[in-house]
């Protein structure tokens, strides 16, 4: 299924016979609750009540979507801070993300973390990491541990092109491989590490080879396309869940919005990103499967919208309401047992 | 029903813009995704996209307009059938950036936002009692140990204990350890368990910090302290702090160990003492154990701390031998320093290697009729604040010794603290005895001069003695 981006696609539901109207209609749903949750965070930023940095992740959706939906329960992931997307399809709850944001006690984190620090060990998401890369030797480790304990899990690491160019990739490279652990290395390649294009950081461009050398295998696949996002996923958790060790998937994909709420995005210009909203969304791209394969009409859709509109107002209002967590949470959770902190503010609390 | 467009924060910082350009004229349909306008930000121009679909009504800010609040409405987007005179008039903006509902409690009160910890610390000294139990039983026999053989002991009782702790690190295994520390535990354990990473101290901190996310208890060893400068960013970012990112659903309990501080003739890059450095991180335990007996009581207590903790050993004390006691599961709690000479006129605080220049300095004041107490803080995170009050209550002076560098120093900490707690017991300036403000050389003559000597402890002694 390793499809080159550029290689146009049949949006036809006869090219896709194996799927089901239940698989097609939930990708729909799940990528649609992650755009629209995206953009009432931008709102929701615009408005001062998310503050700090938020990275959005519209256009990407397919990507999380279509490994969610290989994955089995009790597997883990781990990525970077632009990780709304990957919070809701591992099944946490939009209030709890948007609460978060926002910095309310009803967050994730309790207010503590914001937009790139979101943990549930419900849903075995590992964060939410802020420092590109380092996410990645930690989703090894977390390898290392389901293979210590042998209990069969597989761990999603997320990352993007920028981190590709971080030296520990590298070094987790060679001792994921070295040790055989069940780690799937998901590249979100959206072709801007911020503000610089691959073509300006990068000299070579396939970053799924570089598992080569490591003796790592991996491919390319196309991260508009859930279905061949999800074929690719199935792949290489059946190659993990063997016990040969990593695998490389790196995801062609695309970010829509800035790097971060701040950026003006003056690296590519607006066509470029129309083109690609206009010929390769990964929501259009299941939406025109499901009314041409005659599995929902436009009402069906419509419902849908509806519904995923709600959840996402519901969110948005729960995030307003939570209070700010209480004073005292300055001083719980830095620690996993009772431990004076320093001196001078010790006696004050 | 007609839903506002208000002028959006689109930084960080940005309190208001300018609407440069409008991009939809009244009348045009937008769906999610359209760009409406132009606004320049304090940072640079961005585009402005449609959130809602729906029909652009009244334009109700003009292109080219400056300091536009944020959160004033700048436009009207109506929904389906919906006329423009159905739309409100412009009003007050709605909430100001940075400050949401939230900031203004039931009340109607602005909520107390100063922090606990900017209140005066002086206000109430209020220190609990130091422990003061003995280390071990009385009567408990005692069998002389290097401190290398009580790490080794720590281990490996520690890993026959919970079948989760495991060591890696550089020459852990097959080489027996860099130091000798780790011999045997091969052999004993397996490879499963001692595990020899390749020279990646960046990758292998953090695969150890994901390890212990995901429930296993990591000893990570660093061949020296002085390489894991390169894994600082998991100690610090990855290990001491998901916790709290979290609001404590989960953290990394794991020990990163191995030798700190100067060895001998090694040069600069491999002599340094990060003891203040790793002591200044909240969510970090750090130990720098002394004594075998030390070693012994407090790796143990490590391994099974639920914290990630630093601990600090030194290589020329790996081969120095001291009293251990020979006991089923002896451990030593954290925060509890110990008090190594009792004496009346001057308290000596030190930790790790400094204690032998201490106990050395102290020795030689017995000659100037000088007793010194002698306190190891054994811990400095927690740190036991409570036994140096109480001896420099009773001494009323104070010299601290560490190998460290002097800005920043665990002696300027406990100086301050001193200043805070205890300025009307002292009857002379605190003196921070450091290594010196280089960077550590290579010659013999040169190298014996940057590091802090019982000679120049004893001197500050007589200082703040005033003999």
């Amino acid at each position: 299924m390793a499809r080159k981006p550029s290689v146009p696609q049949d949006d036809t539901a006869a090219a896709q016979p194996n799927v089901s109207r239940d698989e097609l209609l939930k990708h729909y749903r799940d990528m649609l609750l992650i755009r629209r949750f995206e953009e009432k965070a931008g709102q929701l930023y615009g408005m001062g009540l998310i503050g700090g940095f938020c990275h959005l992740y519209i256009g990407q959706e397919a990507v999380v979507v279509g490994l969610e939906a290989a994955a089995e329960k009790g597997d883990k992931r781990i990525t970077s801070y632009r990780d709304h997307g990957h919070m809701l399809a591992s099944g946490m709850e939009a209030r709890g993300v948007m609460a978060e944001l926002t910095g309310r006690i009803g967050g994730y984190s309790k207010g503590k973390g914001g937009s790139m620090h979101m943990f549930s060990k419900e849903s075995h998401f590992y964060g939410g990491h802020g420092i590109v890369g380092a996410q990645v030797p930690l989703g090894a480790g977390l390898a290392f541990a389901d293979k210590y304990l042998g209990n069969g899990r597989v761990t999603f690491t997320y990352y993007g092109d920028g981190a590709s160019n971080q030296g520990q990739v590298y070094e987790t490279y060679n001792m994921a491989e070295l040790w055989e652990l069940p780690v799937i290395f998901v590249i979100e390649n959206n072709g801007y590490a911020m503000g610089t294009s691959m073509k300006r950081s990068t000299k070579s461009t396939t970053l799924y080879g570089r598992g080569e050398a490591f003796g790592i295998p991996g491919e390319q696949v196309d991260g508009m396309d859930v279905l061949a996002v999800k074929a690719a996923g199935e792949k290489a958790i059946a190659h993990c869940r063997a016990g040969k060790g990593p695998y490389i998937l790196e995801m062609m994909t695309y970010r829509y919005r800035g790097h971060s709420m701040s950026d003006p995005a003056k690296y590519r210009t607006r066509e470029e990103v129309q083109k690609v909203r206009d010929e390769r969304d990964p929501i259009e791209h299941v939406r025109t499967l499901l009314l041409t394969g005659k599995h929902a009409s436009e009402d069906d859709l419509k419902a849908i919208d509806k519904e995923i509109k709600d959840i996402v107002n519901d969110s948005a209002d729960f995030a307003r309401e939570s209070p700010e967590p209480p004073l005292e949470e300055l001083w719980t959770d830095i620690y996993a047992d009772a431990v004076p902190q320093a001196a001078a503010q010790d006696q004050n609390v | 029903m007609a839903t506002e467009i208000l002028m959006p924060a689109l930084s960080p910082t940005m309190e208001e813009g300018t609407l440069a350009k409008w991009l939809v004229k009244e009348g045009d349909t937008v769906k999610s995704g359209d760009i409406l306008a132009e606004i320049e930000t304090d940072k640079a121009t961005m585009e402005f996209e449609a959130v809602d679909e729906g029909t652009v009504g009244r334009l109700l800010v003009a292109e080219g307009t400056q300091g536009v609040k944020v959160n004033t409405p700048i436009a009207m987007l109506l929904e389906e059938g919906e006329s423009a005179d159905a739309a409100p008039a412009a009003k007050e903006p709605a909430a100001r950036p940075g400050q949401g509902e939230a900031s203004r409690d039931e009340t109607g009160e602005t909520p107390d936002r100063a922090p606990a910890a900017a209140k005066s610390a002086v206000e109430a000294v209020n220190t609990p009692e130091p422990d003061e139990s003995p280390d071990w039983p009385e009567g408990t026999t005692v069998k002389p140990m290097t401190v290398r053989e009580a790490l080794r002991e720590a281990m490996a009782e520690e890993m026959e204990r919970d079948e989760t702790v495991f060591l890696m690190g550089e020459e852990v295994g097959e080489y027996q350890g860099a130091y000798k520390i780790s011999q045997g535990l091969l052999d004993r354990f397996g490879p499963r368990r001692v595990v020899d990473t390749p020279i990646s101290e960046h990758g292998f901190a953090g695969i150890g910090v994901g390890a212990a996310f995901g429930g296993l208890r990591p000893i990570v060893e660093f061949m020296t302290f002085n390489f894991a400068m390169q894994a600082i960013d998991h100690i610090i970012n990855s290990a001491a702090k998901t916790l709290y990112m979290s609001g404590g659903q989960m953290g990394a309990p794991m020990v990163f160990r191995g030798p700190n501080g100067a060895a001998a003739r090694v040069g600069a890059q491999h002599s340094q003492d990060y003891a203040a450095w790793y002591a200044a991180i909240p969510g970090l335990k750090v130990v720098m154990p002394y004594t075998a007996a030390d070693a012994k009581g407090l790796l143990k207590t490590a391994i099974r701390d639920p914290n990630p903790v630093i601990f600090l050993e030194n290589e020329i004390l790996y081969g120095r031998s001291f009293d251990v006691p020979q006991m089923d599961d002896f451990t030593i709690p954290f925060g509890k320093a110990r008090v190594a000479r009792k004496g009346k006129d001057v308290t000596i605080v030190s930790f790790g290697i400094g204690m032998a220049h201490a106990l050395e300095a102290a020795e030689l004041l017995v000659k100037d009729g000088i007793e010194a107490e002698v306190v190891d803080l054994r811990t400095l995170r927690p740190l036991d604040y409570a036994t140096v009050l109480k001896s420099v209550q009773k001494t009323n002076r104070c010299v601290t010794v560490e190998e460290g560098f002097p800005v920043g120093s665990i002696g300027n900490h406990i100086s301050a603290y001193l200043m805070e707690n205890a300025f009307d017991w002292l009857d002379a300036p605190v003196i921070n005895c450091t290594g010196k403000d280089v960077p550590m050389p290579y010659a013999a003559n040169l190298e014996k001069l940057a590091l802090v000597t019982a000679a120049e402890v004893a001197e500050a002694v007589r200082k703040v003695t005033y003999r």
